[in-house]
């Protein structure tokens, strides 16, 4: 399997996610990514670009996102965002997903099509 | 207050202050999970305003993010003072606030007094001021049980 860089669009669109927050999907890119619900290893170990999994939902997982310059949120596992979450993703410009799959699913799935996570 | 709206003041302005740069301060509200975090924000986009190095901001902004939700999650009120200056910049922390019973022990990676519910946020995982050691040049922190806890962060400018 070899490393890619693919849009928000592609992994939106095979993964079904719900887009909460987010607009030409098609232009911003994604390289890599970081999984965690741990918000001191997100903002010490999250690189720039990556696309973030996670299953919080409150607004500050925006802050975080912004600090590193992520690329995009993730929010798994059936978890509602609150919508102050969504509210500060749309002010910030971060683009904000929401799937019922677990994390490990979507991680999988996002691997499969070269994305990884170093 | 959104990040992308703040102005900077140039640096050949403030170039006639001695050795300040640019200073700030942030007002830190106690239990405020909301806004919590967007000092640090602000901070990243004013040192990005700047022209200050990338991989620089990105230190600045883990550390900064830390000490805010220290703030947030353990104290009643707080301020952030941030200074730049042509060689470093200087990040002074300061609640109102329960204290740092042990410092020592505060700085062990793990070590936490968090509540449930800020660890099912996932705050409190005890890597706060590691993560805050780890990232900056110099970490002083001075505190008293049942009064506050003043944290300075100094990093070098490349």
């Amino acid at each position: 399997m070899s490393k890619k860089i693919i849009s928000l669009e592609q992994i939106k669109t095979s993964l079904n996610l719900e887009v909460l927050q987010g607009n030409q999907l098609d232009k911003k890119k994604v390289n890599k990514g970081y999984v965690g619900d741990v918000l001191s290893n997100v903002i010490a170990q999250a690189k720039p670009g990556d696309i973030w999994i996670t299953c919080q939902g409150h607004p500050n997982i925006v802050a975080v996102a912004v600090l590193k310059k992520l690329s995009a949120i993730i929010i798994v596992g059936k978890r509602n965002p609150e919508p102050a979450t969504v509210q500060k993703a749309k002010t910030e410009n971060i683009p904000l997903f929401k799937t019922e799959l677990p994390a490990f699913e979507v991680v999988g799935k996002i691997y499969q099509q070269g994305v990884f996570g170093i | 207050m959104v990040c992308d709206q703040f102005i900077v003041r140039k640096i050949s302005k403030i170039a006639k202050m001695k050795d300040i740069i640019y200073k700030q301060e942030f007002n830190i509200q106690g239990g405020d999970f909301i806004n919590g975090g967007e000092a640090s924000c602000k901070i990243s986009t004013i040192l990005k305003e700047i022209g200050i190095d990338p991989e620089v901001i990105l230190r600045v902004a883990v550390a900064s993010y830390e000490a805010e939700m220290n703030v947030v999650m353990y104290a009643q009120q707080g301020t952030i003072i941030f200074i730049l200056t042509p060689v470093k910049l200087v990040l002074q922390i300061e609640d109102i606030g329960p204290g740092i019973e042990d410092i020592n022990r505060a700085m062990v990676p793990g070590f936490s007094t968090a509540t449930d519910e800020m660890r099912e946020m996932g705050f409190g995982a005890g890597m706060g001021l590691p993560n805050i050691k780890e990232n900056s040049d110099v970490l002083n922190i001075d505190s008293e049980t049942g009064k506050g806890t003043k944290l300075e962060i100094i990093i070098n400018l490349p």
